[in-house]
């Protein structure tokens, strides 16, 4: 496979009309890393995405791979390749014809190509489909292929729009393995669009959290749970408090939060318990009207139980508050 | 109390019994209206006949006729054997030319046009030929294109020509022409149908690939536009190869055709003859769209 190169953004910028849809982002990708573009729809992922592909071109700032700036060049002279949502994989070609596709566009000899593209499905596991028709395979199986497609051009950087949408959640939790495994053993940079935030916690080396056309927070998937910089992040990346704490806001994880008897602290009403295995969730209101979540482990709820109406005092660990932006 | 009875008759038929009795009523249109007739002509085709009527009695006299001295000619085609040859080859001329023009317009329409309703309008546009008779629409080509017609006026005014063209109506260039104006619809409308069942993205994925517009057209839309091609084609193959009425009034009553010798039998009251000519050109056109069919397994396709 091709050497791996870092891709840079620099003030990429782009317009539909009036609309803005990117605006002016700055982003650094080295490589070989599996970098997960996070966001709500309509947050300029999906045209970030489609901008470092060449499907759109940038209105503004420009896009560098390695020492190239590939900018203005067509999809196919950049070093990218891209899977698409829908596989869109040729109805009519084989499975073989499919992922040679690029190569016969090349003007690749039939023996050459075929040989190439068996050895790509072979790594995808899926050499014993070659001869049948994509209507013939499943959705993970159709991705397969598509995916032996895309990367038959040995690009440096794989781009993924949201490549698992269309899988059924056990499919997609498998296909998500092999994504991280394929990505691994090629060691290319693979770019995920996606707008669940656990799967780009599961999948990420570098998570860019989008939001209206910007870049919201980026960074590993821990330092952005850990360390939410803003509200929207702390509420899109899930699992926090946002409290009001005088004049600032902090964030809590909501397994650092504290829940014991109303002797000390804030004192609140519990309004819901539910049970998860492990852990336990229990929901509370406090006077002034907030809703507060706390998660706690089932042996601290064992030693300390309390249920639906009970007033009990709301507390979390002072190293585990955040102030928010 | 009917809702009860109804649910007792479906416990006693089975879903395909159901849709089979659906179906019942177009069959039998259809066997009324199409079988019958069919093989009506068929029978007739066998029968005997002479100046004034015909004889329902077992003959071949009606295909035997048809090729008189045709055998002894051989290598040089008979008149009937001309005749036909001679709708082949304005039908294929006249297929290449709709199907040409058809695959463009659709191509513009489905690719070309973004919006929805420019595309409704546009399409719209093409039937507007149709909004008058057959007859008119070919009488009209002859103001335009006869001796002191339009189009040699405007030749003669610009100095490129000086005298008439002659070639330009009741011709052989005449009739291609009525017909491909008359036509190109039937192979632009299955062709757009086709088109804009191709899933867009398969075109970007073809571009991310590094394939060409052209590539892109030959590897990816030819392929997938293929069933409309083949529905236009049978389309257009079925009328051209049975018309005698814009052979007829295009080419000046000058130029022989399949349907014509039909009308001439007709006209002569030599059913059985006629009968026969009509299961030779069936045959002939059947043959055509089989060829077709090798090509293309619509069935398949649709």
């Amino acid at each position: 496979m091709a050497v791996p190169a870092p891709l840079e953004l620099a003030a990429v910028t782009k317009r539909y009309g009036a609309t803005l849809a990117v605006d002016s982002i700055d982003l650094k990708i080295p490589a070989g890393t599996y970098c997960c573009l996070l966001g709500p729809s309509g947050c300029g992922k999906t045209s970030t995405l489609r901008m470092i592909a060449g499907h759109e071109i940038a209105s503004d700032g420009d896009i560098i791979l390695g020492t190239a700036n590939i900018t203005a060049l067509p999809p196919a002279a950049r070093g990218t390749a891209m899977m698409f949502q829908s596989y869109a994989l040729f109805p009519h070609l084989s499975v073989l014809d499919n992922v040679a596709f690029a190569l016969r566009m090349r003007g690749t000899g039939k023996a050459a190509r075929h040989a190439k593209a068996r050895a790509l499905l072979d790594l995808v596991d899926m050499t014993r489909f070659a001869d049948r028709l994509p209507a013939q395979l499943s959705g993970g199986q159709q991705q397969r292929v598509a995916l032996a497609r895309a990367l038959i051009t040995e690009p440096q950087i794989l781009l993924l729009d949201e490549p698992l949408s269309a899988l059924d959640p056990f499919l997609r939790v498998r296909m998500r393995a092999e994504l991280k495994r394929l990505q691994r053993e090629l060691g290319i940079t693979f770019i995920h669009v996606t707008h669940g935030q656990e799967e780009a916690m599961a999948l990420a080396d570098l998570v860019v959290l989008m939001n209206g056309g910007r870049i919201e927070q980026q960074g590993s998937p821990r330092d952005i749970f850990n360390a939410p910089r803003t509200e929207f992040t702390a509420r899109f990346m899930g699992g926090h408090n946002i409290i009001r704490n005088g004049d600032a806001t902090i964030a809590v994880r909501t397994d650092r939060m504290r829940i014991g008897p109303a002797t000390d602290g804030r004192t609140a009403t519990v309004s819901e318990v539910e049970y998860q295995g492990a852990w336990v969730l229990a929901n509370v209101e406090t006077p002034d009207g907030e809703t507060l979540a706390a998660m706690i482990t089932e042996a601290a709820f064992d030693s300390a139980p309390f249920q639906v109406g009970d007033h009990v005092s709301i507390g979390w660990d002072a190293d585990a508050a955040h102030v928010l932006a | 109390m009917t809702r009860l009875k109804l649910n007792t008759v479906q416990q006693r038929l089975s879903a395909g019994a159901i849709s089979r009795l659906q179906a019942l009523p177009m069959a039998f249109v259809f066997a009324f209206f199409f079988i019958l007739p069919l093989v009506l002509v068929v029978i007739v085709s066998f029968w005997d006949y002479n100046e004034y009527e015909m004889i329902p009695a077992f003959s071949g006299r009606g295909y035997t006729d048809t090729f008189e001295g045709c055998a002894a000619q051989l290598p040089e085609l008979c008149t009937i054997l001309k005749t036909y040859a001679k709708t082949v080859k304005l039908c294929a001329v006249t297929w290449a030319l709709t199907l040409l023009i058809g695959f463009t317009v659709a191509y513009f329409l489905a690719f070309h046009v973004k919006s929805r309703m420019w595309q409704i309008t546009l399409s719209l546009l093409c039937t507007i030929p149709f909004l008058t008779s057959n007859v008119i629409r070919m009488i009209a080509w002859i103001p335009m294109l006869g001796r002191n017609g339009l189009v040699n006026q405007g030749l003669q005014a610009t100095g490129i020509t000086h005298a008439p063209v002659e070639w330009l109506l009741f011709s052989e260039f005449s009739v291609v022409l009525a017909l491909v104006h008359l036509f190109s619809f039937f192979m632009i409308v299955p062709i757009f149908n086709s088109m804009m069942r191709i899933e867009r993205a398969l075109i970007e994925a073809a571009y991310d690939s590094g394939a060409t517009g052209w590539q892109t057209l030959r590897h990816v839309i030819i392929p997938l536009s293929k069933p409309g091609i083949v529905i236009g084609s049978i389309f257009v193959i079925t009328i051209v190869m049975g018309d005698f009425i814009t052979v007829g009034v295009m080419g000046g009553q000058q130029i022989a055709s399949a349907g014509k010798i039909i009308e001439v039998r007709l006209n002569a009251l030599q059913f059985p003859a006629a009968a026969a000519n009509a299961v030779i050109l069936l045959t002939v056109t059947l043959m055509i769209i089989a060829g077709l069919q090798r090509l293309v397994d619509i069935r398949k396709e649709l």
